[in-house]
């Protein structure tokens, strides 16, 4: 105990003599550290974010494509043969699965929509009158869009809550036309707000309109994008999922063995890939991280190694007035530990006002992880210990004599 | 006898081996110094004194021979044991000074404390100890000065401080004023015989004769081997103390 505390005595002397060495030295764990804080904060806001979003579209959601999965997860084979989803699948579903609630055709494009003399740029959503069920996403005002609307492939649409703000200011919008690629269209509603953005995308900017009308007035396609689902049940989510598999496989006339042509995702499937994808993301994240830590040990080992040549007259010195080879050796380490972790914690503070700030800008919510700057301490600790001891060593075993002789 | 002899030499040999070459840097060198003496060492350049001090001060270990240094065999001790004797009984002066750059003077004087294997002393103890020996050597009031902030003599005096913070059994100096002029060299072996007449046994190289004279006995090394071994018959008294 008291050797411990006679030698930090001793390390911390030391620094604060060579103050401006000291600051520059921690420079690249400072960096190394904060870029690891800031980076897996910053990851982890975008993966709350993701899971958040995708939270948001109903537990019991599930999602028609046309295409297939190959092992890892990826799309391939976009509009294959028989791959095509047709409005009659949609009928079929909707009629013969027993374990699905609502089923809706569901397509999406993007377009300038005009009022008056403002226009804004956003996603026009097509989509049949169970959407907002299969969303859980409720009309705030006016009226949602009817099943006739659809078939007629009404000129009718509903706002999200930020494309009325940025269209209208504080007018009322219900009842007030909109051109969409010049074509007019009435407002029957607006959506209430959903809050929260993902990647700077805000939810609420967006326009639903019926899935006929966007098909045919603004697309001009016949084949179907998507089909949103939603079972009856959180439980019933995967017998739906092989149920309509089953259906549209016969439907499809795909015999046995052959690819589907289609996919089905369930929220749970899509927040598994989004997991995936944010821990691939993360193996990245944690490389960097290392890397700069290396770099910043490295950069401390180097310095170290240049004090204990400059201070070989103070080893021989210190050695001469009793220091031991091992009380040589900790000062050094200590001194090392001690920039590393100085520089540690620097490079927290600054990894959070990083992160902080990009949150800001990116508007998604702050994690600060508490395991991050445990790690990021420990780590900075770790490289204070690995790439102190060599110089540290080095120190020690100087001869004393001469050490002291030494100009 | 043994308690009466700091210092007990007996064929004291140190050769270096470079290569082919033998360097008998110290020859078979037998003496005793007693406690309280004040020796000067000289000799030509490459005699050996230097050589003779560093085993002296437990820095090196003798090829050959035996060396008991107040009653402990030093002569076979591993390095670790080497630094707890110098820790604890040897206080040494440099020609440069050897202070720690842009430390104040009772941190300097302080260090040998810190290595103590003996004693753990609190900061309070620390600081008093440390200021008791400036005040010894005239710089009490200069304490928080750095080496930087000093003047040659003043920083040797903080030097002899720090040889004298762990009270020694004896104080070693190789050429402490070979960085000096003549009249700070005067002052501070003033200081050296101050702390003589306390009673501390002191060894000192150097190659002015005028120096040589503060002292109470001069040795005379050549070629590794002491050639004389006399008392000073007019010796110098320093004129200022501290
Ligand atoms: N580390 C060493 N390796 C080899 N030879 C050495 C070493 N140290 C000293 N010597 C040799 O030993 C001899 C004695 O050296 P030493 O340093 O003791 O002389 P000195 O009397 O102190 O001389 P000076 O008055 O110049 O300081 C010299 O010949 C020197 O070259
Ligand atoms: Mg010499």
């Amino acid at each position: 105990m008291r050797k411990t505390t006679n030698t930090l005595k001793v390390a911390f002397r030391a620094l604060a003599r060579n103050k401006m060495r000291s600051i520059l030295t921690t420079l690249g764990i400072i960096i190394g550290v904060a870029c690891v804080v800031a980076t897996i904060g910053i990851g982890e806001g975008a993966r709350l974010q993701t899971e958040n979003q995708l939270r948001s579209l109903g537990t019991n959601f599930l999602m028609i494509m046309p295409g297939s999965t190959t092992s890892g997860g990826a799309r391939t084979g976009f509009g294959m043969a028989n791959s095509k989803l047709q409005d009659a699948d949609v009928e079929a579903i909707r009629r013969e699965v027993g374990s699905v609630a609502y089923v809706s055709a569901a397509t999406r494009t993007v377009a300038q929509v005009v009022y008056g003399n403002q226009n804004w740029s956003t996603s026009i959503q097509g989509g049949e009158v169970d959407w907002p069920l299969i969303r859980s996403w409720n009309v705030a005002e006016g009226q949602f869009f009817t099943d006739q609307d659809n078939r007629t492939a009404a000129k009718v649409c509903v706002l999200g809550r930020s494309v009325v703000t940025n269209l209208f200011g504080d007018e009322d919008p219900i009842g007030k036309i909109v051109r969409i690629k010049n074509v007019p269209f009435k407002v029957v509603g607006v959506l209430e707000a959903k809050g929260g953005s993902m990647m700077g995308q805000d939810q609420d900017d967006v326009v639903l309109a019926p899935y006929e009308t966007v098909r045919k007035k603004l697309q001009g396609s016949t084949s179907v994008g998507t089909i949103l689902a939603s079972a009856i049940s959180n439980e019933m989510v995967a017998l739906a999922q092989e149920e309509i598999t089953a259906l549209l496989r016969q439907r499809h006339r795909i015999t046995r063995g052959q690819d589907d042509g289609f996919m089905i995702r369930s929220q749970t499937e899509m927040l598994a890939q989004a997991e995936e994808q944010s821990k691939t993301m993360s193996y990245l994240l944690w490389s960097i991280a290392g890397v700069s830590l290396l770099v910043g040990g490295l950069g401390i080992m180097n310095i170290m190694l240049v004090s204990v040549t400059e201070r070989t007259r103070e080893i021989g010195t210190r050695m001469a007035i009793g220091a031991k080879g091992r009380d040589i050796r900790s000062q050094f380490l200590v001194e090392a530990v001690v920039l590393a972790v100085l520089g540690g914690s620097a490079g927290i503070g600054l990894g959070i006002g990083i992160q902080k700030i990009v949150a800001q800008v990116a508007a998604w919510p702050v994690s600060v992880q508490g395991s991050a700057i445990g790690l990021a301490f420990a780590f900075s600790a770790i490289v204070g210990v690995v790439f102190g001891f060599y110089p540290a060593l080095k120190a020690s075993r100087l001869d004393p004599i001469e050490a002291l002789r030494y100009e | 006898m043994k308690d009466v002899n700091v210092i007990e030499i007996r064929d004291l040999t140190r050769i270096y081996t470079m290569g082919e070459n033998e360097v008998r840097a110290l020859d078979g060198v037998t003496l005793s110094i007693a406690k309280g003496e004040f020796v000067a060492v000289m000799g030509p350049s490459g005699s050996g004194k230097s050589t003779f001090m560093n085993i002296v001060g437990c820095l090196d270990r003798p090829t050959a021979g035996s060396y008991v240094l107040d009653g402990i065999d030093v002569a076979t001790l591993d390095r670790d044991e080497r630094a707890e004797i110098r820790n604890d009984k040897i206080g040494f002066v440099f020609q440069s000074f050897n202070l720690l750059p842009r430390t104040s003077a009772i941190e300097n004087v302080e260090l040998p404390l810190l290595y103590s294997g003996k004693h753990h002393y609190s900061d309070a103890e620390m600081r008093a100890r440390a200021m008791a020996c400036l005040e010894k050597v005239g710089l009490g009031k200069r304490w928080d000065h750095t080496p930087a902030q000093l003047s040659g003599g003043q920083q040797q005096r903080v030097a002899i401080a720090r040889s004298l913070v762990n009270d020694p059994a004896i104080v070693l100096a190789d050429e402490p004023t070979g960085n000096l002029d003549s009249k700070t060299s005067e002052e501070v072996m003033g200081i050296f015989q101050g702390l003589n007449e306390e009673g501390r046994t002191v060894i000192l190289i150097t190659h002015e004769s005028d120096i040589a004279e503060f002292a109470k006995r001069i040795l005379h090394f050549k070629d590794g081997k002491l050639v004389s071994d006399e008392v000073v018959k007019s010796r110098r008294r320093a004129e200022v103390h501290a």
